[in-house]
């Protein structure tokens, strides 16, 4: 329960209505699209403005008292989890568009926008952001922000970091700093934006957003190529990133991912097949054709069962909706979908597709494996049942077993989901201790007292680094 | 699974844009009175009681969360200790027990409602400002309410109607509670249209109601008990399909297995019966010799323009959506113009725009927005419910000169060749 005292003070910053302690507020904020994670908070605040999210830091810093930050709370890496109770700060009345500015092709934008609305919105008008993550239609641009989120488009066009160009946040002492701008270029000091950028609520409080705009690709066209070989789909990858060739998207989805994907989107897809790669390519019509063509050939020579062209736009959209549901259709097989992050250079793919095989068979547990294969960044994912926790348990092994493997290939332990919780226990095999000392440095110097997102990043204890025992 | 896909499917969501007003909310919520961190309150209830369940939430869940069943069990556990208001309890005990199980007392109220309507009783209650005594919301309700009648499609047609042409099939008709006391003239248009497709038709006069309010509102053993004699009732007659004109109906219909599944007595009957239901356009459309529809008005060269407003449990429950909208694309003349969100609940969901007027108003002020965007000369929907909301959403927020809102059937009817 908080202090009486600075709940008054709290309401009276955004009013009744928008201050809520009661069990129905606190319990729907207890939880974010994380698996078996839960902490209930001690309030919940709906901020209009930076001046309310100012003031609310500046009487939350004078307590103490921790606050998370969050928009849909659709992450999952426990990000938004209020693992240390506090104030949840739920920035969904900040959702306005500021300013679009055609002449400089940028778009300035409150955190509580939908990404969907937004990219919809700006695509209506001639323009295209490309970051998409699978959630976009249910989260918000500052939750993309904080958490630095990927997609479909990452390997061609980057991620939310290549698209952000200027910032305004709430310090936790309740200053508002304001960091680069409209600028193309602007190398004054520090770049505050992209340490703000994937900072996951940590450091400041996001509430403006100055986002980068490019012109959309003239044409598109989407291709299907089906495998009944896991491997050749998987050293496809590598070989149409080696003949200099860069899809818009290039995913890929195992049998089990197949299956339930297919049952929730009803496509018809081949449910015989080891695996199916969805590639995209976009640009000048010539180019697309042209691409497409040597991609075709190149999945062909990787012995590719069949090779499909979607039909229309509104086929391929399907395709790619299909595939952005691919984590949550998995849980039509178990309870539990414990969904991860691993991440290994791009020509790498097979080998890593490899590890996830054999390491779930060591531990004797089921994981489907989707994801961004053109840009490394593959999801293994658990299907379990939390209510047995010896399963869970060789789950968890089985997990370090992998980030231990992307490691060894040269990868990272998450490519766009950040660390939260999760990952936390981790964080220094990736970064090393030196590494973590200078990120707890800069936590300090945004957040001396610790009440932005506390217990998110930095575990108290790193996990010891797994054996993996080769052959 | 709490991925949040279901979030922007949720009206009660959209209008609010707050977490425990979303399906993963309310689950959270149910998950945590479960779990013991919660007592079910009256805020808890309230919460339950806000949901539409219109369950839209249902086909965009990748993980195929039975949300519909969740919530049914919710409101069922709540009505295990209920502690509702007197006026509320009074106004439930009124619809779901003395009302919609009995079929003589609808039409007792059909007739009493009829009497009310034609004797002048309705006018001079408008005009003395006897309504104003009633709560707004019901005042407006009453104004559009159509008029009522003794006579249903039994009384009017008979139990056996006969084929046009070689039989394809025996069908039944599920004629409904609502359905046949207001709208007796759409299930007799319905009979001659299936009749007109080559089915024979027969409608059972012992059939009950569906039990479909009663199982959304948390009183699943009336609910179960109506759908025993259904279940009973059409299982004699024999027919190859069962036929229903509202979305409302179709969906509890075609999930009575569900609802009698721990019923060792009635649960293969049970089966048997869901496995039979069909909505009246994917029957006509999908099995029947469909018959040719015109324009039949004087302007027979104007082209109409015509909209579609979702059954919310024809299309996310009974997943029918497209057949009323290439039922209606096959009439000359016809313009279809779909409407933005025509798959958002329009805020009648059953008894919900009686219970939860507030909320029911904002989206269907959001929904007549929309409407009048189309241009719409007719909006036509595939279930009762949503027609008398159409109804008032037009008396409210539109032209009533301009627009006609009719039952997909009816409009088929009327355009016959």
């Amino acid at each position: 329960m908080l202090d009486s005292a600075l709940a008054a003070q709290l309401r009276a910053i955004v009013g009744d209505a928008h201050f809520r302690e009661d069990k129905e507020a606190r319990i729907t904020h207890s939880y974010d699209g994380t698996p078996m994670l839960q902490a209930i908070p001690d309030a919940v605040i709906y901020p209009k403005s930076t001046e309310q999210v100012s003031a609310i830091m500046k009487v939350l810093s004078a307590y103490k008292v921790p606050l998370i930050s969050r928009g849909s709370g659709s992450n999952l890496c426990g990000g938004t989890v209020p693992v240390q109770g506090g104030v949840v700060m739920v920035m969904h009345r900040m959702n306005r568009l500021l300013e679009l500015d055609t002449d400089n092709l940028v778009a300035r934008v409150q955190p509580g926008i939908i990404t969907a609305d937004f990219i919809n919105h700006i695509e209506s008008l001639g323009l295209f952001y490309p970051p998409d993550p699978s959630s976009m239609r249910i989260s918000t641009i500052g939750g993309n922000i904080a958490e630095c989120s990927g997609g479909l488009r990452g390997l061609k066009y980057g991620t939310t970091k290549d698209y952000v160009i200027g910032l305004e946040a709430v310090l936790a002492n309740g200053e508002i700093i304001r960091t680069g701008g409209k600028l193309m270029k602007d190398v004054a000091g520090y770049d505050l934006t992209k340490l703000l950028v994937g900072s996951e609520g940590t450091l400041a409080i996001i509430t403006e957003a100055t986002l980068k705009l490019i012109p959309p690709p003239k044409s598109k066209m989407t291709m299907l190529a089906m495998f009944r070989d896991l491997y050749g789909a998987a050293r496809t990858v590598s070989a149409i990133i080696e003949s200099r060739i860069i899809p818009a998207t290039l995913e890929f989805m195992d049998n089990p991912t197949i299956r339930v994907v297919d049952d929730f989107a009803k496509l018809g897809l081949p449910l015989d097949m080891e695996a199916i790669l969805l590639i995209e390519q976009d640009g000048d019509p010539e180019t697309v054709a042209r691409d497409i063509e040597m991609i075709r050939r190149i999945c062909e020579r990787e012995q590719a069962d069949s090779i499909q062209v979607a039909a229309d736009r509104e086929e391929a959209e399907r395709l790619l909706t299909a595939r952005r549901s691919a984590f949550t259709a998995l849980a039509r097989l178990r309870p539990t979908t414990i969904l991860e992050d691993a991440t290994v250079p791009r020509s790498k793919i097979a080998d890593m597709v490899r590890r996830i095989k054999e390491i779930a068979q060591k531990y004797n547990v089921t994981i489907a494996t989707f994801g961004h294969a053109g840009d490394g960044n593959l999801h293994p994912t658990a299907t379990t049942d939390a209510r047995d926790a010896e399963e869970i348990h060789r789950v968890e092994q089985a997990f370090e077993e992998i980030f231990a493997a992307a490691l060894e290939l040269g990868g990272t332990i998450t490519g766009e989901h950040g660390v939260g919780v999760v990952k936390a226990p981790f964080l220094e095999w990736k970064i090393g201790a030196s590494g973590v000392e200078v990120m707890k440095g800069i936590k300090k110097a945004f957040d001396p007292d610790n009440i932005l997102n506390p217990g998110k990043m930095f575990a108290k204890e790193t996990k010891k680094r797994v054996i993996i025992h080769h052959g | 699974m709490r991925c949040g896909f279901c979030l922007p499917a949720c009206p009660t969501f959209r209008e609010s844009g707050v977490e425990p007003e979303s399906p993963r909310g309310r689950i959270a919520l149910m998950k945590a009175v479960v779990d013991g961190l919660m007592e079910p309150d009256g805020m808890f209830r309230d919460q339950m009681n806000h949901c539409l369940g219109c369950r839209a939430c249902e086909p965009v869940c990748p993980a195929d969360v039975k949300y519909g069943q969740l919530i049914e069990k919710a409101r069922d556990a709540i009505e295990d200790h209920p502690n509702h208001s007197l006026p509320v309890k009074g106004m439930r005990k009124l619809f779901f027990k003395g009302i919609f199980p009995h079929r003589n007392r609808l039409k007792v109220l059909g007739g009493a409602m009829k009497f009310y309507q034609k004797s002048g009783l309705r006018r001079v209650a408008r005009e003395t400002g006897m309504m104003k005594l009633f709560p707004r919301h019901l005042q407006q309700m009453e104004s559009i309410l159509p008029d009522a009648g003794v006579h249903g499609v039994v009384e009017k047609l008979g139990t056996v109607y006969p084929a046009k042409g070689t039989p394809i099939a025996r069908v039944a008709l599920f004629r409904g509670c609502i359905m046949d006391v207001m709208f007796a003239e759409t299930n007799c248009n319905s009979v001659k249209l299936l009749s007109e497709a080559g089915f024979e038709v027969v409608i059972p006069p012992e059939q009950v109601c569906c039990g479909a309010l009663h199982a959304h509102s948390g009183e699943m053993e009336l609910a179960r008990d109506l759908a025993r004699t259904n279940v009973k009732v059409f299982k004699e007659m024999n027919v190859d399909y069962i036929v229903s004109n509202a979305g409302g109906c179709g969906a509890l219909l075609i999930e009575y297995d569900h609802l009698l599944h721990e019923d060792a007595v009635w649960k293969e009957q049970a089966t048997w019966f869901a496995s039979r239901v069909l909505d009246i356009s994917k029957l006509l459309l999908e099995y029947g010799r469909l018959p040719s529809f015109a324009e039949s008005s004087v302007s027979v060269r104007e082209p109409i323009v015509v909209t579609y407003q979702d059954s919310c449990h024809l299309r996310n429950v009974m997943r029918s959506g497209a057949a009323p909208r290439q039922l209606i694309r096959q009439v000359g003349n016809v313009i279809f113009e779909e409407m933005k969100e025509a798959d958002r609940c329009c805020g009648s969901a059953g008894i919900y725009n009686v219970m939860q007027p507030e909320m029911a108003g904002q989206i269907l002020e959001h929904k007549m927005e929309n409407v009048n965007a189309t241009g719409a000369r007719y909006l036509l929907t595939s279930n009762p419910g949503c027609l008398l909301q159409m109804k008032l959403g037009l008396e409210k927020h539109s032209n009533t000169d301009k627009m006609e809102v009719q039952h997909v059937v009816d409009f088929l009817y009327e355009r016959l060749i």
